[in-house]
């Protein structure tokens, strides 16, 4: 059987999937999800429903659901299946499913941030750009931190969920060995999800404290 | 002649009339208070002078330029806009500082971002009105570390950065507790003797009285009295400004 070492080892081998997963879901999802709360607040009523009825749809079916319709669903429609990567097949799923909750977060920061920060800007004869990027956007960033990270601490344990389409990450690994007879290392990936998340919370809470100079 | 012609304004929100004409004129160095109750049309008035809303009839002419005339304002581009309303500056009910600007850089914002100046001009000439308005030692402090009525002051100056010939007030002391409405009145007060033309709309019956050259009292969306403060606050003969006066009983 495996040494400890050895086990480490192929753990974070796995780990590694999981974690380019994470940072690939982030770069993506993160502007998509800007774009979709852009549609989702169109004053433009079709492009408006359009959005919601796609974020209702994304956020209202399971992950893992729309993670094997992704994979399995064109093959079976089409006959010719879309992906033949499993990894990306679940990155294309994980960025979609992110950007919406994302959007749904950023559109809570954006609609709070109080009518009269704008007037004040306009009155001042400042551009709508100038506005945006030197009045408003610092305080929807100040007011999204809380819900961002702990949907960003969520994304980290979604990506297990990739092993229904036998994405090779660090519990699928563990599992491996479960079935050969070594049960512990399944538990074990526990450690590696909690520093990883630990940090994570350490990394969001200086955030925090760094804007808490000031006061929406 | 006149710094200021507000010729036959009008405003509706829908089916409701908010302003139903509305015309005056102001000289350069007066004060002109706006009283009235509310829903009178008063905030609506001071808004579509700072572009706030597009009043739908009516010109606004400063320094003999038109610059708003509803049957062409639409056409015009986004920043001949931006030009035509800095002739106004506005200071609101609620402040609207910017959180995460300290008061210097709320001040500094806009003349920087519009370049308006150098940048050590704009430091020194936002020193020197936060100074004015009496906060030469708050320059670094956040709004959330300032009272209500120091944000307001700190409001205050940072419109008059943008140098408007004509500064607005929308009712400057209605969120402020009654301890803190002086220091704000005071700085109104003191930009008077500067020789700033301002238009304050008001429920300090006192203060209108006392610091005006010129009072306009409206009521559902029209002018019902416009005059001296001796005019409308002794000897009106509008039934509606009687009443009104009567029951604010100041």
């Amino acid at each position: 059987m495996y040494s400890f070492e050895e086990v480490n080892l192929l753990l974070l081998e796995g780990f590694e999937v999981t974690l380019r997963l994470f940072g690939l879901t982030l770069l993506f999802a993160l502007p998509l999800g800007l774009i979709l709360s852009f549609g989702s607040m169109s004053k433009f009523k079709p492009l408006a429903y359009l959005t919601k009825t796609f974020i209702w749809i994304i956020r209202g079916t399971p992950l893992m659901l729309q993670i094997l319709i992704v994979f399995y669903g064109p093959g079976i429609v089409f006959d010719e299946p879309l992906f033949t990567d499993r990894f990306l097949a679940a990155l294309v799923t994980f960025v979609i499913n992110y950007a919406a909750y994302f959007s749904e977060i950023y559109r809570g920061g954006i609609e709070g941030v109080p009518r009269g920060q704008y007037e004040a800007g306009q009155v001042l004869g400042l551009k709508k750009s100038q506005i945006f990027f030197r009045i408003t956007l610092m305080q929807v960033v100040k007011r999204i931190i809380p819900p961002m990270s702990n949907e960003i601490i969520t994304l980290v344990k979604d990506t297990s969920l990739v092993r229904v389409i036998s994405v090779i990450e660090i519990i699928k690994v563990a599992e491996k060995m479960s079935t050969k007879g070594l049960i512990w290392p399944l538990f074990y990936t526990a450690v590696f999800y909690l520093a990883f998340c630990g940090i994570l919370t350490l990394l969001f809470g200086f955030i925090e404290k760094k804007l808490d100079y000031y006061k929406n | 002649m006149a710094l200021l012609e507000v010729n036959n304004l009008q405003k509706s929100f829908g089916k409701t009339e908010v302003l139903k004409g509305i015309s005056f004129s102001i000289d350069k160095g007066e004060v002109v208070s706006i009283i009235g109750s509310s829903g009178s049309g008063k905030t609506t008035l001071l808004r579509c002078l700072n572009f706030l809303e597009t009043a739908d009839g009516g010109t606004i002419v400063v320094d003999d330029k038109t610059i708003f005339d509803a049957e062409v304002h639409k056409k015009l581009s986004d920043s001949q806009k931006r030009q035509n309303r800095l002739h106004f500056g506005l200071v609101f009910q609620s402040f609207n500082l910017f959180p995460q600007y300290n008061a210097l850089k709320n001040v500094m914002l806009a003349p920087t971002l519009l370049d308006t100046a150098s940048k050590e001009e704009i430091r020194e000439q936002a020193i020197a009105l936060l100074e004015r308005v009496g906060l030469g030692d708050k320059l670094e402090s956040y709004p959330c570390e300032l009272s209500g009525g120091q944000q307001q002051r700190v409001a205050i100056a940072r419109a008059l950065a943008m140098k408007p010939e004509i500064l607005c007030f929308d009712e400057p002391t209605s969120a402020l507790d009654p301890s803190l409405t002086g220091e704000v009145l005071r700085v109104i007060r003191g930009l008077k003797d500067d020789g700033r033309t301002m238009i304050v709309v008001t429920h300090e019956m006192e203060f209108a009285k006392s610091v005006s050259d010129k009072v306009i009292f409206m009521a559902d969306g029209v002018i019902e009295e416009m005059g001296t403060p001796e005019e409308v606050f002794e000897n009106s003969k509008s039934e509606k400004v009687k009443a009104f006066l009567s029951d604010t009983k100041f």
